[in-house]
């Protein structure tokens, strides 16, 4: 069959361009998004705290791991520090509105833009080498921000760790999940439109194009160092914004968490999801946040039947992850975004589906 | 002809470029006038490559300077001369293989959109007016190509010929004042070889472009351009309107003896 699976449903003509270049591709994918997001608003309400919380950790990794996906998937570079992006957004936040008497609301943004500018700065080396080259020089990043964070008693608290204030707007204090839940969400929303935005016009396909064929990208007026540093820049700031995020739900923040394997679980969530696809960022933070609660599940269950395998469930997490990256490397290099493109062609053409 | 106002857009002065040992371009020189088309023949390995390259900016000669309407442009980064009014296409395909026809040739549109990561972020304060503008002009240039059945389809998924359009297209999309080809009809048969010669005519006449062609299928740079120069081992050896560039004894002998023998046999047999 070669019909792709952006093809439109039949009977669908587009008239104008506006309606050609839209975030989603159907009209029909849009009601669906935004029937899923209304669905979404009564979460709290329905779901007990403990898938509420799986829905925040969606959210705010879900936002570091698209700039992550706009830094190796759209413009084709490699860090292997985005977990330390996300750290000191959740730092900055927490010492910007400690220090400042900077209302959280306003402190995120703010996180965010002080984690573009260490972001960018890490990202100057990009300029000139690419590679394996550029992955060592972010894991370099990743490490001296790592102990910047244990050290600078100043910014971090140190060792010790700082305090981040819960969200208070107009007085109310969003202090619980059901209702921190939505701040998330909000985020989540302008986030993902501003990326899906972002991708659509000049300066998203200058990435792309640099990705493709940076000779060819050059030639076409795009200066290719800028383009790299602005890609570290924007995917910083999805990093600090998520971490600014994740800061303020916990309300507390320590260097223990922001490690070189959660970069590797940024990279899974894009691997997995599908590098250069908005959708697939989403699809594959879903895989890794609940791929842990779903092993839990199981081995307590077989746990009944074979004594002794609770005691390795947390070992057999870590290598869950590991394992399905491996798996999706070889069997689905596409990622779970080509998947889902497949099945919506699939029953698009449902019956004649062969 | 189109070319007789006589005025000159871009000057090519003493290029030389070496690689290690190898003397790509010995000391070459020539003059581009606005509104013709100039090609540039040679055998494999001459330097007409390169040639295109310096101009482009994607080799720095080691000595020469080019002029392009006036201005020394020689040191100019490459993405700085497609605002200047110089645009191209590649002998080997570089095209953005996993965008859509219509974002490859959209990049073309680079230098002249406004919008950046900000505005586009916020699309709907302003970007989205202008990209739909420039996706209006991009149209034109599909419809004038003929491509607009594959506008959505993944560039690295179509044949070579269509691939060749495609990236015509996107030089097109910059508004060049020069355009420069290399190779636009290699590997193509004879139907698709007198299309793209259509386009290049009509994109010469019709939209005012300077055209300079790096070419080996002699009947089409004998039919369409107004000067030609040979380059052989990286220098230039003729220049002058194709038919005395053919009538020329050392170009006869440094590059066309054999090939001119066996297009006259295929004329004769055809
Ligand atoms: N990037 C490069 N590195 C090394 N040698 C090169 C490079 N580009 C071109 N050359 C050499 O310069 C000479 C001219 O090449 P080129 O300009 O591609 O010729 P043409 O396009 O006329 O076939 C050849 O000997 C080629 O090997
Ligand atoms: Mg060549």
């Amino acid at each position: 069959m070669s019909l792709t699976a952006d093809s439109m449903r039949c009977g669908e003509f587009r008239t104008t361009y506006k309606a050609d270049t839209t975030i989603f591709p159907t009209p029909r994918s849009r009601n669906f998004a935004i029937a899923g997001l209304i669905v979404l608003l009564f979460a709290p309400h329905v779901l007990d705290t403990y898938y509420t919380n799986l829905l925040i950790q969606i959210g705010y990794y879900g936002i570091a791991a698209l700039g992550l996906n706009i830094l190796v998937g759209f413009s084709g570079q490699i860090s292997l520090g985005h977990s330390a992006f996300f750290g000191f957004g959740a730092f900055a936040s927490a010492w910007i509105s400690n220090n400042f008497g900077v209302p959280v609301i306003l402190a995120i943004p703010l996180a965010g833009l002080m984690t573009t500018a260490v972001g960018m700065i890490v990202g100057i080396p990009a300029a000139r080498i690419k590679g394996l080259y550029l992955a060592i020089a972010t894991l370099a990043a990743q490490f001296i921000l790592e102990d910047f964070f244990n050290r600078a008693d100043w910014f971090s608290g140190g060792s010790a760790g700082s305090v981040a204030q819960p969200l208070n707007l107009f007085g109310f204090v969003f202090a619980t999940d059901k209702s921190y839940f939505y701040v998330v969400l909000f985020f989540m929303v302008v986030m993902y439109l501003a990326g899906s935005n972002l991708l659509r016009s000049r300066d998203g396909r200058a990435f792309v194009a640099v990705r493709d064929h940076y000779l060819s990208a050059e030639i076409m007026g795009i200066n290719l160092t800028k383009y790299r540093i602005l890609a570290f820049g924007v995917s910083s700031f999805y990093a600090g914004i998520g971490g600014a995020l994740f800061g303020h739900y916990l309300g507390f923040v320590s260097a223990e968490g922001f490690t070189i394997l959660l970069s590797i679980q940024f990279l899974a969530m894009i691997i997995i999801g599908g590098l250069g696809s908005v959708m697939g960022t989403l699809l594959g933070t879903v895989f890794i946040v609940l791929l842990p609660e779903v092993m839990e599940a199981l081995m307590t269950t077989l746990g009944s039947q074979l004594p002794g395998l609770e005691r390795g469930v947390s070992y057999l997490k870590e290598m869950a992850i590991g394992l399905a990256i491996v798996l999706f490397l070889i069997f689905e290099p596409d990622g779970l975004a080509h998947r889902w493109k497949q099945i919506k062609a699939y029953w698009k053409l449902y019956p004649f589906s062969y | 002809m189109a070319q007789e106002d006589g005025e000159v857009l871009l000057e090519v002065r003493n290029l030389t470029l070496a690689f290690g040992g190898v003397q790509a371009l010995r000391g070459v020189s020539l003059e581009v006038l606005k509104n013709e088309i100039f090609s540039i023949i040679g055998p494999n390995g001459a330097g007409k490559t390169s040639l295109l390259n310096c101009i482009s900016g994607r080799y720095r000669p080691q000595q020469g300077s080019i002029i392009f309407r006036g201005q020394d442009i020689t040191r100019d980064k490459p993405n700085k001369r497609c605002a200047a009014g110089i645009g191209r296409t590649f002998q080997n395909l570089a095209l953005y293989s996993h965008m859509t026809v219509l974002d490859n040739i959209l990049v073309g549109r680079h230098h002249l959109l406004r919008n950046n990561f900000l505005t586009g972020a916020l699309y709907w304060l302003g970007a989205q007016k202008e990209e739909l503008e420039h996706r209006r002009e991009v149209e034109d240039i599909i419809d004038f190509l003929e491509i607009s059945h594959i506008r959505k389809a993944i560039a690295g998924t179509l044949s070579y010929g269509l691939r060749k359009r495609v990236e015509l297209a996107r030089a097109v999309a910059l508004r060049p004042q020069l355009l420069l080809l290399d190779e636009p009809m290699a590997g193509m048969n004879h139907e698709e070889k007198e299309e793209m010669a259509r386009y290049i005519l009509d994109l010469n006449e019709e939209w005012g472009m300077t055209i300079v062609m790096i070419e080996h299928d002699m009947g089409v740079v004998m039919d369409i351009s107004h000067r030609v120069a040979v380059l052989d081992f990286g220098a230039k050896i003729v220049e002058g309107r194709p038919e005395e560039v053919m009538a020329d004894p050392r170009v006869r002998a440094a590059y066309l003896g054999d090939e001119m023998a066996l297009a006259e046999e295929q004329s004769t047999v055809a």
